[in-house]
């Protein structure tokens, strides 16, 4: 023991108890901690990840970078050392008009704001919108990266379900009939039109046009979410509910993460002036600019590269990828599984018989060192439990095979399981000399009968 | 003062929780005058123990690998002392089905039971036998797998239609999963510190959840989400009748140094040991050290007498 009296130690449960009652009630956190436990498991290096969304930086080349760095320093290096303004720098807004435009839309300068990444705008959007218990009508399932923004302030989140044109507008049109007749007004609708995250499936024209009509007539806004449209792999572009639109009532986030790097964080909002002002007080409070380095660095960039040529490898690259997955997915998932076929973007979502719990398959599956995003996290009302995000960006072709074979061996296990325990699939008979059990496994793989749909669910322990 | 390598992290579903135990006892440790090693467990495990040779290790794993006897196989054979239990207790706590076999033996009374392999139902047609199980347990059954630690995984069948899906779940995680009676009530845990009188229960906690009907591994980790009790206010005699059952479930698997027994009081004051933990959490808001804190031992006595214990026991166990 030391002599000297030593520090009291920290964190006894009295002071937990106070900090507790100091903690304000949005910080309550919607998914489990256990979940955030277990993707943290997901992050070890033998794991084959398609959980993540990142995109392949490793196409971009150096000597590019090396040129944009060099450019800044040598003309505009205090300029990018220094605060820049809270909307953003005007020669950053003209290349953002660049990608607009690309996209077949036309914006005035002074009505974008450049933000912290896309992120950012769903939470600027959210906090100048959204008072405690109001609604936000998003799809459902919803990118997972928004449930706990919509948390933190309180939102009370409808989601409408979607099919293969996207979401259902007429669905949406029932929902605000039956808030209005509850006296409530949502505030803004969310939406990723194109090649949706999780779902990856993009809104027909006709139910885009219908989209913009109902928040017309209903005076609601639109939060447009369009981080992939460039990304498309086959097919025409639907237009942008911006183009629309015209900027009345839809709201348009985009960014730079997905057609040049992630960890330059720059995204960007146009709305309506008023709206847009609002925004760009809540941008001040939350951190008075945007980085004014980044913003040079993609001034620099698109003058001195080709960004649309960078863009179309991209697409090059997640179009082998993409079709690699869909690929394996028919090789190696069971007949009962079904899964969307996104045009572009980075996701593709797969559903399975409603008693596969896709939380629990996640942790068989880390046990063959593969992982994904279980569909729980897309849904606010405990939904999405028998499906799950897979994302074909992250990962090389050879992986993404490898990847989806395994996950397939774990569905196959537990139908297969289901199967017996339901007296649906006879026990397999394992013959005295047959050793190799996996052999056994595969076998029982080909007699995995049709499976009657189970009434009910457990209860998750712990309640969704 | 000792060279002390704190081991944490690793492999298992409660890597994040153990990082928690394990920063926090290095926090004590540090305090206390040691010199600290933390080694987040991995592949190279060995080399590091070899490299930084450390005088004793805290074990603050839980789970897979550190809580089942693995870790501690590891150490033995390096002939490092280190906390807690030694590889056959840690191998019985951490076998719930085992654990279960051993209380009914000894007549400790324990929430009747049925497991099974995941083979049994492949390879035998135990399938067949679920309709008399589910008779005889009644609704709902607690369905869980036999060796996670925490409460993942585990899954309340309402009615028969929902046993299938929960027995898949649980086998999401081990070969070998329970169907239990689900006893109603108060949930307690009994702490367990060795001393130089023997093995002391502390005082009892209660989770009280605050929403949710069932004490879950989401509330348990969660600040605000569970109100803790302790001393737990309970009827006459229960505290100390649940101290005599922790007692002796802690001497009947054989653990050592510390650990912690969850009990269940349902409402005939009837007590039932649900399962034994033989590194049970030393996190922020765990419950050994709440437990210790009302028995006026602060969290660097406790880490500085586990520790002790660990060092007069030696390498071998």
């Amino acid at each position: 023991m030391s002599p000297e009296p030593r520090p009291p130690s920290r964190s006894t449960s009295r002071d937990l108890e106070r900090y507790a009652g100091l903690f304000a009630s949005r910080t309550r956190v919607m998914k489990s901690s256990a979940m955030r436990d277990i993707m943290a498991v997901t992050a070890r290096p033998e794991v084959i990840s398609l959980a993540g969304g990142l995109p392949d930086t490793s196409s971009f080349p150096p000597e590019t970078f090396a040129a944009v760095t060099a450019r800044i320093a040598e003309q505009a290096c205090a300029k990018a050392l220094q605060y820049g303004p809270t909307e953003g720098l005007p020669e950053t807004k003209e290349c953002i008009a660049e990608v607009m435009a690309a996209e077949g839309m036309r914006v005035d300068r002074d009505d974008m704001i450049v933000t912290a990444g896309g992120q950012q705008v769903i939470d600027l959007v959210t906090k100048t919108l959204i008072d405690p218990g109001d609604v936000i009508v998003a799809e459902g399932p919803t990118y997972p990266g928004a449930v706990p923004v919509f948390h933190a302030y309180q939102a009370d989140v409808v989601q409408i379900d979607m099919d293969a044109e996207g979401m259902r507008v007429d669905l949406l049109e029932e929902t605000l009939d039956r808030l209005e007749r509850d006296g409530r007004r949502p505030k803004f609708i969310y939406t990723v039109p194109s090649f949706q995250n999780p779902a990856g499936v993009t809104m027909s024209l006709p139910r885009r046009k219908r989209l913009v009509q109902v928040a017309a007539e209903r005076e609601l806004l639109v939060l447009e979410d369009n981080p992939y449209g460039l990304l498309r792999y086959e097919g025409e572009a639907p237009e942008p509910l911006y183009a629309l639109d015209g900027g009345v009532y839809v709201m348009y986030l985009g960014t730079f993460s997905k057609i040049l790097s992630p960890g330059i964080r720059l995204g960007w909002v146009v709305a309506p002036p008023p709206v847009l002002e609002k925004i760009n007080l809540g941008k001040q409070e939350a951190d008075l600019c945007s980085s004014t380095l980044s913003q040079l660095m993609v001034q620099a960039y698109f003058e001195i590269a080709d960004w649309r040529g960078y863009v179309r490898s991209l697409t090059d690259i997640y179009r082998a990828r993409r079709d690699a997955m869909l690929a394996a997915l028919a090789d190696h998932f069971p007949p009962q599984a079904e899964w969307t076929r996104p045009g572009g973007g980075l996701f593709i979502w797969a559903t399975l018989p409603d008693f596969i719990d896709t939380d629990d398959l996640l942790v068989r599956a880390l046990r063959d060192n593969v992982a994904f995003v279980p569909g729980s996290g897309a849904y606010l009302d405990g939904r999405g439990h028998n499906s799950m995000r897979l994302n074909f960006s992250g990962s090389g072709e050879e992986g993404i095979r490898e990847g989806v074979r395994r996950i397939g061996e774990a569905i196959r296990e537990q139908l297969e399981l289901y199967g017996t325990l339901t007296g649906e699939l006879e026990a397999v008979r394992v013959e005295p000399d047959e050793a190799d059990a996996g052999q056994a496994d595969r076998d029982a793989g080909g007699r995995v009968v049709e499976l009657r749909r189970r009434e009910g669910r457990p209860r998750r322990a712990g309640g969704a | 003062m000792s060279r002390v390598a704190v081991l944490k992290g690793g492999r298992s579903l409660e890597r994040q929780v153990s990082l928690r135990s394990g920063a926090r006892v290095q926090d004590a440790l540090d305090r206390l005058g040691h010199d600290v090693v933390p080694i987040d467990v991995g592949v190279d495990l060995i080399q590091r123990l070899r490299a930084e040779a450390p005088e004793v290790c805290f074990v603050a794993l839980h789970g897979r690998d550190g809580e089942d006897g693995t870790v501690q196989e590891l150490l033995e054979i390096l002939d490092l002392p280190y906390t807690g239990s030694g590889v056959p207790a840690c191998a019985r706590a951490m076998d719930k089905v085992l654990t279960k076999h051993m209380l009914v033996e000894a007549g400790i009374p324990t929430p009747e039971f049925f497991a099974f392999t995941q083979m049994a139902f492949r390879e035998l047609g135990a399938a067949e036998t679920l309709p008399a199980i589910e008779q005889r347990l009644d609704f709902p059954i607690v369905v869980k797998p036999s060796s996670q630690g925490s409460a993942l995984g585990i899954k309340f069948a309402r009615s028969a239609g929902d046993v299938p899906a929960a027995l898949v779940s649980a086998f999401s995680y081990d070969a070998r999963v329970l169907l239990e009676r689900y006893v109603k009530g108060r949930d307690l845990a009994v702490s367990v510190l060795d001393g130089d009188a023997g093995p002391r229960a502390l005082p009892v906690v209660e989770a009280v959840p605050r929403e949710e009907d069932f004490y879950d591994f989401e509330a348990r980790y969660e600040i605000g989400r569970t109100e803790f009790v302790c001393p737990a206010e309970l009827p006459e005699g229960v505290a100390e009748h649940a101290a005599e059952l922790a007692l002796a479930t802690y001497d009947l698997l054989g653990l050592h140094g510390f650990g912690r027994v969850d009990l269940m009081l349902d409402a005939a004051a009837e007590l039932y040991v649900l399962e034994a933990n033989p590194i049970p959490g030393l996190t922020d808001t765990s419950l050994l050290p709440m437990a210790a804190e009302a028995a006026d031992i602060d969290f660097d006595d406790l880490i500085g007498r586990i520790l002790e214990l660990a060092l007069a026991r030696g390498p071998r166990v």
